[in-house]
């Protein structure tokens, strides 16, 4: 578990990912949008300005290539994945518009694109996971799988990629949250008992567990709202990320290991909360 | 569940030929077919298949080592078999059994200490089986304080309360059931408690019923481990099902599947 150093060797801390989008960035809250300029017009300047605020993973979502949205076709996803490949050199992940036809297009073009570049590639559900799963295998990437905060799911998504031949050890899982505010003591403690299920030799829970933060937090209406709106909760500019930020802090005290992150002053918050609890004794230096 | 496999035991009619005409090959066709059904450890018996205990231990052991690195319980009543057999064994092992008696205990808790084995004891003394419930805990109590004193990790101490046919002592059944609930609130961590399942059914009708029924009762008491067959694939399945039922393991919809692949991963 998380700020427990004391307990032993705790492995790797947790990474901090910075989301961008290959289109539609400009849909963006106001207070979100001004923080990356022009550079949400273009993926591979968005995720080096990501990279710059302290993105130690780049999440491209694949936002555009929504159906309702710009629609945009495999081949133009493709085109993107190479070119926010060659603009970062921090690892990638690389998630589809959430739509399962699409994907199934969209993603193993994707995954064919970034070929040997050992990326983060989502996401498979009960529902949907047999293209994904094959196009990971072959063209050797690591695979989200996810589970609507469902411990049981969660599990039955895992085991069904170990049946299609997947190596469980190459699953990140990740349960779709919600964000403070929103039902986050249920969050907590479905998260908290599938790691400890983890640590206790369920192999099927055992995995890295990733939190997509800033989606959840800037959902949230004290998040999003103007000062006209929700000036009584404080000025938006402190207001947004603040929530991105303590949203984040819970998660990864829940046991959260990729954080995917939209704001900068919440992932430079959430890296010190990283570096404080990852020191012995590190949670009194926060209380 | 800690499943050790019970079939490699000369009272099963194969495997007392396999001993009598040195036939490698039924013992190591028993010993793959249990790993692979989901066997953690298996036991090893000669039973009354041969006068020479020792040699035909060793021979059954060097046929199992070809095929599996399993943890291998070496099951004699015999000391003098058991002190000379165990030390030779290659890989892990477990030493089935001890009775609860002082000095007899301390020797086997001395023996497992010196070759890094596991120990079966018993909640038997030379007085016999217990046939009450307090006896029974009683024996357990100090089973547990002469491996402690010994320094033996409770992950290494199986506490078998020793189960009998339900047609020869029919109120036994409950009573096992009793001493495993007292046993396991004695000592955190808790040893394992492991019972010689097939016994309860001796000579009875429907014995795979029976057997499987009691499993399950006894998983829902407190029982981790059992020497049984892992061949069976509505025990294992029973067994399965118990420990999800009493909040061991977490459900999802492919759970007989998940625990038998977890099993098979970490039997190698």
């Amino acid at each position: 578990m998380p700020a427990a150093a004391y307990e032993g060797e705790a492995g790797n801390p947790p990474a901090v990912a910075v989301e961008i989008w290959d289109a539609g960035g400009e849909n963006w809250p106001e207070g979100l949008r001004s923080q990356y300029g022009d550079s949400i017009k273009d993926a591979a300047s968005w995720a080096k300005k990501a990279v710059e605020v302290g993105a130690e993973l780049v999440c491209l979502k694949l936002a555009g290539t929504h159906p309702d949205g710009a629609n945009r076709g495999p081949d133009d996803a493709a085109a993107t994945v190479k070119e926010v490949l060659g603009a970062v050199s921090v690892p990638l992940i690389v998630w589809g518009c959430g739509v399962a036809e699409q994907d199934n297009k969209v993603l193993p073009r994707c995954t064919a694109a970034a070929r040997g570049e050992n990326c983060l590639f989502g996401s498979i559900t009960e529902k949907n996971y047999r293209t994904l799963v094959a196009a990971c295998l072959a063209d050797s990437h690591k695979l989200i799988s996810e589970s609507p905060l469902d411990i049981n799911i969660a599990k039955q998504v895992n085991i069904l990629a170990q049946d299609a031949g997947f190596p469980l050890e190459d699953i990140v899982i990740f349960p779709t949250t919600g964000a403070l505010g929103y039902g986050f003591e249920y969050v907590y403690s479905i998260m908290e008992r599938g790691r400890l299920a983890g640590l206790s030799g369920d192999q099927l829970l055992r995995q890295p567990v990733l939190c997509d933060v800033g989606a959840e937090a800037w959902r949230a209406k004290e998040a999003r709202a103007s000062d006209e709106e929700l000036g009584a909760l404080g000025p938006a500019v402190r207001r947004g990320p603040l929530w991105e930020a303590i949203t984040a802090t819970n998660l990864l005290m829940a046991g959260g290991d990729i954080l995917v992150m939209r704001h900068p002053k919440a992932v430079e918050m959430l890296r010190k909360a990283i570096g404080t609890i990852s020191q012995p004794g590190g949670t009194k230096a926060i209380s | 569940m800690y499943v050790i496999g019970e079939r490699i035991n000369g009272m099963f009619n194969d495997v007392k030929q396999a001993i009598v005409e040195k036939n490698p090959e039924t013992i190591k066709d028993l010993a793959k077919r249990q790993m692979a059904a989901g066997a953690d450890a298996l036991d090893v018996n000669v039973g009354p298949a041969s006068s020479d205990a020792e040699g035909a231990l060793t021979w059954l052991v060097e046929c199992i080592r070809e095929v599996t690195e399993a943890p291998l319980a070496i099951d004699s009543a015999k000391w003098s078999v058991m002190s000379k057999v165990v030390p030779q064994v290659p890989g892990k092992v477990i030493i089935n059994s001890s009775k609860a008696d002082e000095d007899t205990l301390e020797k086997y808790v001395g023996l497992a200490m010196e070759t890094g084995a596991s120990l079966v004891a018993l909640t038997i003394d030379r007085r016999g089986v217990p046939g009450d419930v307090e006896r029974r805990v009683e024996l357990g109590a100090q089973i547990l304080t002469i491996a402690q004193a010994a320094g033996l990790p409770m992950e290494r101490l199986f506490v078998d309360t020793i189960i009998l046919p339900v047609n020869v002592a029919p109120k036994q059944p409950v009573n096992v059931l009793e001493a495993l609930k007292q046993l396991a609130m004695l000592s955190d961590p808790a040893p394992h408690m492991v019972l010689g399942l097939s016994n309860v059914s001796q000579n009875c009708n429907e014995r795979l019923l029976i057997n499987r029924t009691y499993l399950t009762m006894a998983i829902a008491c407190g029982l981790d481990s059992a020497i049984m067959d892992p061949m069976d694939k509505e025990l294992l399945d029973a067994a399965i099902t118990a420990e999800l039922l009493t909040g061991k393991t977490i459900y999802c919809d492919s759970f007989l599947t998940a625990e038998r692949k977890r099993k098979q991963a970490a039997g190698g």
